[in-house]
């Protein structure tokens, strides 16, 4: 498990994505997904929401699945049940996206080996809004242990 | 990039939860005094409002002072995060708060701090749940005591004043058995000598008024969360369930690790309203960069002092845990392998009147309801925190009418033995007139 939260893996994708396509993103505010996909987009991320049920979350267009998204992908952020995770790792390989992200509690060996024969970087059962904010956002202010030890300005 | 490093507990203790201030360049935390924080748009004020976001809104639930006192806590507890109130029985009561509803029922070491007894009791009539006092030193104790509904098991880590130390191990297993947190009180021993998270424990609290200030000047409170415990076992509605507060969100559900944390922030020290001041977290964390040189020295003074007072006469019995022949010996060897703290307490032979005149007696020492500061303290139960209860009251408590609480400082070792013998002589004098 702790080959896929290596921490300078996880600062990489933070600092340099651009392009997320999160999958599952629910259009209920309440739910994680949209937590995280909000915060992302808040962020500066282009949230690219891939759910066939819904025509738009969070203001952008939402596509039924990973083939349909017409940009290059940086990462595919998962927020489906583990039993998903597979078919989704393939379309992530098949579309040639940078990087497998599973959420918490997302966690599938087969998935994990599919995106990592693909050559995709991979991180699994870490919330993308939690390592954002660990490393460049503001969770410090709330109390949360970060980590974080520098003497550095 | 620096290369990931696991960094010791001292470099922690130093720098954990600080930022050097990226606006000014100031190397010690600045004491933001501010009620509130201006927002920068209406967007952040909202996505602050509704937890979208982690922002800065009002010193009654967050401030970046105050929170860089978390962290470092909750780091040096290998916790997932920390709340501070503005004391340790606040903290805790935030936590039974919580935790607690009507009907539920919390086992409870009967060795405890005499405020904690007082709050719990105060709790459950007002709450409505039953506590159930267990003799930790029984090892069916735990077992013994919890049924279904018993949502939390309490105990100290090292029990003021009896010194009795908590079986951790096994008292998280009963409470993992029965499907509920071990909330533990680490105020006697520090992060430095024990890390009950480590253990199993649950929940851990503080009264950071003690070694963590570490020099007596402020009252303080925290919680820290290890992030481990299922909340969403069917058993904990206040933390899984749909908030009403915040339009249905289920904390535990969306914000996993962090979900109790948020829930105690957001919503029980939002209403309770016992937050930590600024000014108090800043002493705090100064306090926080000496832990380990003060814990150190005080360990190592405190069992000079035991063993000393062994070979007195007119001393009937020592209770420090770290005693060779002390029967916690051996879970002080297992729990805490760098010492059992500073404050211990011993028995006089001349009872009550006994321990009035070796309090009366004493110079250096300082007569006060206080432990964990660098001057020596001392108290004497019998005519003080117990003086309305009878001799055998007394006993039932735990506590002798010659029972003497010490709080062993940093003073010049020499200096507080030559105080305690004249006042054991002044205490002993009175047995002869007896």
């Amino acid at each position: 498990m702790s080959d896929f939260q290596d921490p300078e893996t996880i600062r990489r994708l933070i600092v340099n994505a651009r392009t997320i396509a999160v999958v599952g993103l629910s259009g209920n505010e309440l739910r994680p997904s949209h937590f995280v996909g909000y915060y992302l987009k808040r962020h500066g991320y282009e949230v690219i929401p891939v759910n066939p049920r819904e025509e738009r979350i969070l203001g952008e267009r939402s596509y039924p699945s990973l083939a349909d998204v017409p940009v290059p992908i940086d990462v595919v952020n998962v927020f489906r049940d583990p039993a998903a995770v597979p078919e989704i790792a393939r379309e992530a390989v098949a579309a040639e996206a940078g990087a497998l992200w599973l959420q918490f509690g997302v966690i599938s060996d087969e998935g994990t080996r599919i995106a990592r024969d693909g050559d995709l970087d991979v991180v699994m059962d870490r919330c993308m809004k939690v390592e954002h904010a660990r490393y460049l956002g503001q969770m410090h202010w709330l109390g949360f242990n970060t980590g974080a030890i520098s003497g550095r300005r | 990039m620096t290369e990931e490093r696991e960094f010791g507990f001292e470099t922690r203790a130093v720098h954990a939860g600080q930022r050097p201030d990226p606006y000014t360049g100031a190397s010690t935390t600045p004491i933001y005094q501010t009620a509130g924080f201006v927002f920068e748009d209406t967007e952040s004020a909202s996505a602050y409002f509704n937890l979208q976001e982690y922002g800065n809104i009002y010193s009654r639930i967050m401030n970046p002072t105050v929170a860089a006192f978390e962290e470092r806590v909750a780091n040096l507890e290998n916790g997932v995060g920390g709340v501070a109130f503005a004391s340790g029985l606040a903290a805790q009561a935030a936590v039974f708060f919580l935790l607690l509803e009507p009907g539920d029922r919390i086992a409870v070491a009967k060795a405890l701090y005499g405020g904690s007894t007082a709050q719990l009791n105060h709790l459950a009539r007002k709450l409505q749940i039953e506590v159930d006092w267990v003799d930790i030193d029984d090892p069916d104790g735990w077992r013994s005591a919890v049924t279904e509904e018993t949502k939390a098991l309490f105990a100290e880590t090292i029990a003021n004043p009896g010194g009795n130390v908590l079986d951790l191990e096994a008292a998280a297993a009963v409470a993992h058995e029965v499907g509920s947190p071990l909330i533990v009180d680490n105020t006697f021993a520090t992060p430095y000598l024990c890390r009950p998270i480590d253990w199993g424990a649950d929940i851990v609290v503080h009264s950071a008024t003690k070694f963590i200030a570490g020099n007596g000047t402020t009252i303080a409170g925290v919680v820290v969360d290890s992030g481990r415990f299922d909340w969403s076992n069917g058993r904990f509605p206040a933390v899984a369930d749909p908030s009403a507060a915040y339009h249905g969100l289920r904390f535990h559900e969306t914000f996993g690790v962090y979900g109790l944390l948020m829930k105690l922030r957001a919503e029980t020290l939002r209403d309770l309203g016992s937050s930590l001041a600024p000014f108090n977290a800043f002493l705090l964390l100064l306090g926080l960069e000496t832990l380990t040189v003060r814990m150190d020295k005080h360990v190592a003074s405190a069992l000079a002092v035991a063993e000393w007072l062994r070979e007195q006469p007119g001393v009937e019995a020592v209770r420090h845990p770290a005693l060779p022949d002390s029967p916690y010996k051996p879970l002080v060897d297992k729990y805490l392998p760098l010492g059992a703290g500073s404050v211990f307490s011993f028995d006089l032979d001349s009872g009550r009147e006994g321990g009035r005149r070796f309090i009366e007696a004493l110079s250096l020492w300082s007569h006060i309801a206080n432990v964990g500061d660098t001057k020596s303290l001392v108290i004497h139960p019998a005519s003080t925190t117990h003086h309305q209860l009878s001799d055998d009251e007394l006993h039932a408590s735990g506590v002798a009418p010659g029972t003497v609480r010490l709080s062993v400082g940093l003073e010049n070792v020499d200096d507080l033995l030559w105080d305690l013998e004249q006042a054991l002589r002044a205490a002993s004098s009175v047995t002869v007139i007896a």
